[in-house]
């Protein structure tokens, strides 16, 4: 139970990644590589940050602003300077290597004797319901803690979702959509698209690296790996969203983005539970986006082949 | 209103697919004036359309509307005082935007984009009003995508859309080539109405000498990047089709003689 807990808990913080992915793939249709570098960048900076003594608050709050940074510079590259955006990712992506290492000076930073946002809510947790207090759920034994780090993670979401959805429904939010979705349209209409463009992929970065951000002080460490394999993680936690939601009004995708991030985190501990090599994780994942991918596509012409059949009889 | 000045401008410039697309064209529109822009293929009539939209900026010449030098201007600030319709009606709206998105996407044309909220509930009630003269039952469906549309109703939104606020000029790039005979017709008339109710200053490229004929207070017919002919007030009104049509013969004959006359020029000369 505290495993399923655990999950969901880490669902819940890369929920922040698929959003970020959501923005950038879905409302923009920009696919951006810049995720995998910006979410070591965010846990870079803010494990640095919180080791060099700084409130955890504000040192997540500084991931979330370098995000935003690494992923304006990977906007105005596509705008400026007409390069693809995959190249442009790439290149950001490439670069934010050396700097990750360079933030944190070696390729592996403990955080475990800091103090992290989640040790304000262990704290807090002893002060409401006193040290190592256990509770059951049908049945099963929790810790308390777990629950209350559960809460906090769920609020934090929902805050963070219900700032987006808002976000996305005001004029300027408005122009942004219409960005994605016809920008010939919307500069006709007196909108400058590259400013959108390079502020939605800003906006975008900022979720991913506060995801990293979150994920280091969840785990207690950041690591110059731990991007790797995370622009499919929270591609796929869209895509599995947007097959349970299965409806396009914004307030429901971002929900799915999340709903997604917390299916695909809990499928994930029940493979690696039975006995999946953890070193295949990333293919599987990649084969399970590629399908999800392709499926619709497959549908649609096994339908369209029943459809000739029938003429045919 | 709009005041054309010599304007020219080469597509891929040195290369094999070099483009003489405007090779100095002025034209002067005065205020509340239709002008219907004709020419045949490649005559630069859309590419003249476009250079006045923003679309690219010109090699030569000048673009001053209502007395704003807006040569420079990058399209989407020449926006706030131009509305556009295109030739593919999928280009003038956001197809996974519901039909009171897009409106209140054009409501804001050219004015700063805060953020305020997006859908107030009055401004429902006045896009309900808006769509149903259209009389094609959109003002049921205002939530409803916009991709799920016909290219006969995106282009009537697109109209709509573009003349909600007020434009200083009006541009029209066939925007009904892509659509079949009745429904164009519709928005042809839709058109009209718009334009003489608000009286705008509009430029509409075309196809059809049917609808140059019919439409607007002036003709005037592009060939090969330049102005060749410009009609208005009475001749325009005495055009007919078959008159536009025996121009149109004198323009290619001329183009089939010119190669001609300078081989024999040559031949006597050189």
């Amino acid at each position: 139970m505290s495993l399923l807990i655990g999950s969901v808990t880490i669902g819940i913080i890369l929920a922040l990644l698929a959003l970020g992915l959501f923005i950038s793939f879905r409302i923009f249709n920009f696919p951006d590589i810049t995720a995998e570098g910006s979410f070591t960048f965010g846990a870079a900076t803010g494990a640095s940050l919180i080791v060099a003594g700084m409130n955890p608050l504000l040192a997540s709050a500084v991931a979330f602003v370098a995000g935003m940074a690494a992923g304006a510079v990977t906007g105005i590259i596509h705008t400026r300077f007409k390069i693809n955006p995959l190249l442009a990712g790439i290149l950001v992506m490439t670069a934010l290597y050396s700097v990750n290492l360079h933030v944190m000076g070696k390729s592996n930073m403990p955080l475990l004797n800091e103090t992290t946002l989640f040790t304000w809510v262990e704290n807090f947790s002893v002060w409401m319901s006193g040290e190592g207090t256990r509770t059951s759920i049908l049945g099963w034994q929790v810790a308390v803690k777990d629950l209350w780090l559960l809460m906090f993670c769920l609020i934090g979401i929902g805050v963070f979702c219900v700032f987006l959805w808002w976000f996305f429904k005001t004029n300027l939010g408005t122009a942004m959509r219409a960005t994605g979705d016809n920008d010939q349209m919307i500069r006709a209409l007196g909108v400058n698209t590259n400013a959108m463009i390079i502020a939605g992929v800003a906006i975008s970065n900022g979720f991913v690296a506060l995801a990293g951000a979150m994920l280091a002080q969840y785990q207690g460490f950041a690591d110059v790996q731990m991007g790797i394999g995370m622009m499919v993680w929270g591609l796929a936690s869209v895509i599995i969203g947007e097959a349970i939601i299965n409806d396009d009004s914004l307030g429901f995708v971002i929900a799915g983005a999340v709903i997604g991030s917390v299916l695909f985190r809990l499928l994930v501990a029940i493979a690696l539970r039975w006995g999946l090599n953890p070193n295949d994780l990333k293919i599987i994942t990649a084969m399970f986006v590629f399908i999800a991918l392709i499926l619709p596509g497959l549908m649609k012409n096994k339908k369209k082949f029943t459809i000739k059949r029938k003429v045919h009889a | 209103m709009l005041k054309i000045e010599n304007i020219k401008k080469t597509f891929n410039p040195g290369t094999a697919n070099e483009v003489k697309a405007l090779q100095g064209v002025s034209i002067e529109i005065e205020e509340g004036s239709f002008v219907c822009i004709l020419g045949t293929n490649g005559s630069g009539k859309s590419t003249a359309l476009n250079a006045v939209a923003g679309s690219f900026l010109v090699d030569e010449g000048k673009i001053i509307l209502d007395g704003e030098d807006i040569t420079k201007w990058s399209e989407h600030k020449r926006a706030r005082y131009i509305g556009r319709v295109f030739q593919n009606p999928f280009s003038g709206t956001a197809p996974g935007m519901s039909i009171q998105e897009n409106l209140t996407l054009a409501l804001k044309r050219g004015k700063k984009r805060g953020l305020g909220w997006g859908l107030p509930g009055n401004v429902v009630n006045e896009f309900k009003k808006m769509v149903t003269p259209l009389n094609m039952g959109l003002e049921s469906r205002l939530e409803n995508p916009i991709g799920k549309l016909s290219g006969g109703q995106r282009q009537a939104l697109t109209l709509l859309m573009s003349t909600a606020i007020k434009p200083k000029l009006l541009l029209l790039d066939e925007h009904t080539a892509a659509l079949d005979p009745k429904t164009a017709s519709k928005v042809i008339d839709l058109t009209q109405q718009v334009i003489s109710r608000d009286k705008l200053t509009t430029l509409m490229v075309t196809h059809s000498m049917q609808q140059a004929v019919n439409l607007g207070d002036r003709i005037i017919m592009m060939h090969q990047g330049k102005v060749a002919y410009d009609f208005k007030g009475e001749d325009k009104r005495r055009l007919k089709v078959n008159d536009l049509l025996s121009l149109f013969d004198d323009l290619r004959r001329k183009d089939n003689i010119d190669p001609a006359v300078a081989e024999m020029l040559k031949a006597q000369y050189v």
